[in-house]
């Protein structure tokens, strides 16, 4: 290996592909039963954290950053004045192989610029996985961009050999599309993850009828949103994202606080600050979506179109909901305990179990580790002092606010900060 | 009943045989201690306990009757925290169990219970970073190499792990901190104890040890950590939550050598 050549290609290719922000590793089914190397059928690992906090898990590199496309939001766009590289298909192998020996990774996320056109890149990124799987026996996690505008029959040949595949839509609505990407149509990203979802659906059928049925995307598909870069509100970033999860059956949609990364007009202006407030804030709800049972409706809709960057999504539905609150921690039925702001899925289970055995106050509650500030004015349990609730609901707010120590606190006050 | 100190040999086995003894002679333990750690008292009787197997796989039963292997498991990796005092703490939530026939593992309102489950979360955690902050350095003789020292005793937990994963690689993961380590030949997983040189150090640095293209291996992947960081999103603070900085030592994206 020519360590020297190599470091340089990386060092490009990592940098142009780390705005993707998936970093999963978990979700597939992969056993290592041939003695081979790598196993990907437990619990994603991070192995490492970027400097700004973000899990590193897979090694995420582009195979080249030519591209033929002049997407505005782009790092490798067309017009970028920027230094190119391309990895050979034997170098990302031997690259992704000594470093899972070492254990510093789960596998491959690989993704790509779109030289000569989407097949032929797509072509490359299946002979990376292919190589993989077939000559060196691994095992490990492999996760490939599905190009937009790839052929079904290359989008059904990269799911035999990843465990996800990923189309990112990039922009929520197709109008900031048509503005920021005039090149590529919105039915080039629709078109692989219809396929995707399709080979998805027929692999679980048959594999129940023929068991050795080849694996097809185990880990399933995701897709990624840039917040901030255009004027979308979190109503239409979230009805997308519900949009996307329903439809195609995402594992995961992905939030990505917009980096500038070009003085065009159309968007935010180099040196802008990324909004990470407001992509932790999305998270949350898309969380309150999956595992809370809530209909993103409820949490946004035509008279509540941004969300209350101050609070936490939850507390702001409930604040809006006093009139299904207090509930009895002792009897209140698990759809609606969920609910309660300041109790998370985990406090939840743990309330659930040890509420069989007695009836438990607010002691037991701090104990068991639900967060006190938010919840105790939204629940009664077996005690007998109880929280005074004739607060107006911005009074409670203001109450909560001023008693916790959220770590975005200085970015919401910045009267505070001045000494 | 008379108040006893009880020392055992610091095994899982002799921990078990210790609560055997308890019922069997309805004594009061004060204290239940691995030998070495043991305290003068002057106030307890002190009793050393000789590893049973019999007793143990009793007791081993009457627990796993009472629990799902997951309530099981708390009280294994509770164990191997070696934090003092853990051994009372066990055992108070076991006389609680045997107390009752109710599945204790769920009442987390009951202090013995929630202290355990807290203590099996801590080695839990430790667990899973073992998993990903080991960093294997090739050795001259093809050995996959990585020296660690956990907080907790978290070997015995992360063998499995390894051995499906690395199935065609020999390794090895040795504890530095309580001398003894396990090793893959290929087939099978080891406990072993070895001297180690002096000067073999974390860094696999050291060609002496180390095969000449490791370093450039280590460089390739700090390299790496670099280029995917995002520059204007630095958070700190959340970098070192993630990654405590007594694990520094270990990873290679750290290290002043690569």
């Amino acid at each position: 290996m020519n360590f020297e050549r190599i470091k340089e290609k990386l060092n490009i290719l990592a940098d142009a592909a780390k705005y993707d922000v998936s970093c999963s590793s978990s979700g597939s089914k992969r056993k290592n039963t041939s003695k081979g190397l790598g196993d990907s059928s437990g619990m994603g690992i991070c192995h490492t954290y970027t400097q700004d906090g973000r899990c590193v898990s897979l090694l995420k590199i582009l195979l080249t950053n030519h591209c033929i496309f002049d997407c505005a939001y782009c790092v490798t766009r067309k017009s970028n004045d920027i230094k190119r590289a391309a990895f050979k298909v034997q170098e990302v192998v031997d690259l992704t192989i000594s470093f899972y020996r070492r254990n510093y990774i789960e596998g491959l996320f690989l993704s790509s610029g779109i030289f000569k056109d989407p097949d032929y890149t797509m072509e490359r990124l299946i002979q990376v996985a292919k190589k993989l799987r077939e000559e060196e026996n691994f095992n490990g996690y492999i996760h490939l961009k599905s190009i937009p505008g790839a052929s079904d029959e290359l989008m059904r040949e990269a799911g035999l050999y990843a465990d996800r595949l990923s189309v990112n839509i990039e922009v929520p609505t197709k109008s900031g599309l048509k503005l920021l990407a005039p090149d590529k149509k919105h039915e080039d990203f629709m078109k692989p993850m219809e396929k995707v979802k399709n080979e998805i659906i027929q692999y679980k059928q048959e594999s129940k009828l023929i068991k050795s049925t080849p694996k097809y995307a185990p880990a399933g598909q995701s897709t990624q949103m840039i917040v901030g870069a255009t004027g979308e509100s979190d109503r239409d970033i979230m009805y997308s994202s519900a949009f996307f999860y329903k439809k195609y059956n995402m594992k995961r949609v992905y939030y990505s606080g917009y980096v500038p990364v070009s003085n065009d007009p159309r968007l935010p202006a180099l040196g802008s600050q990324v909004p990470m407030l407001r992509e932790n804030r999305l998270y949350q709800t898309d969380w309150l979506m999956r595992f809370y049972g809530f209909d993103i409706r409820e949490l946004l809709n035509e008279n509540f179109q941004n969300l209350d960057m101050e609070i936490d999504p939850k507390l702001s539905w409930a604040l809006r909901n006093r009139h299904l609150f207090p509930v009895d921690i002792n009897r209140v039925e698990k759809q609606l305990l969920l609910r309660v702001p300041g109790i998370g899925l985990k406090s939840v289970n743990k309330i659930l179990q040890a509420r069989k055995f007695r009836k438990l106050n607010w002691e037991h509650l701090k104990k068991i580790g639900i967060s006190m500030n938010r919840a105790k004015y939204f629940i009664t349990c077996d005690s007998r002092e109880k929280e005074l609730r004739e607060y107006s609901s911005e009074n409670l707010k203001q109450l909560i606010l001023k008693n916790s120590s959220g770590k975005f606190r200085k970015d919401l006050s910045p009267q505070l900060s001045l000494f | 009943m008379s108040q006893v100190t009880l020392i055992y040999d610091g095994s899982f086995n002799g921990f078990l045989s210790c609560i055997f003894r308890i019922y069997e002679e309805k004594i009061q333990p004060v204290a239940i201690l691995p030998v070495g750690e043991e305290q003068q008292d002057i106030f307890s009787e002190r009793w050393e306990i000789t590893t049973n197997e019999s007793y143990s796989t009793r007791v081993l039963k009457g627990i796993q009757d009472r629990l799902s292997g997951n309530g099981f498991n708390k009280i294994k990796y509770a164990f191997l925290s070696e934090l003092p005092g853990v051994e009372m703490q066990l055992y108070k939530m076991l006389d609680y169990m045997f107390s009752t026939n109710n599945k204790v593992e769920g009442d987390y309102s009951n202090p013995h219970v929630l202290k355990i489950a807290q203590i099996a979360k801590k080695v839990g955690r430790e667990k899973h970073r073992m998993e990903a902050f080991v960093r294997f350095r090739l050795t001259r003789d093809r050995l996959y190499f990585a020296l660690i020292e956990p907080d907790f005793n978290v070997l015995p937990l992360i063998a499995p792990h390894f051995k499906s994963r690395y199935a065609d690689q020999k390794w090895m993961i040795y504890d530095q901190k309580r001398k003894f380590g396990i090793y893959y030949d290929l087939d099978k997983v080891d406990f072993i104890s070895i001297k180690l040189p002096e000067d073999i150090g974390f860094s696999g640095a050291n060609q002496k040890y180390f095969d000449i293209a490791e370093i450039h291996f280590q460089q390739l992947w700090k390299e790496y950590f670099i280029s995917t960081n995002i520059k204007s999103r630095a958070n700190k603070r959340l970098h070192e939550q993630h990654v405590p900085k007594r694990y520094w030592k270990y990873l290679s994206e750290k290290s002043p050598f690569a």
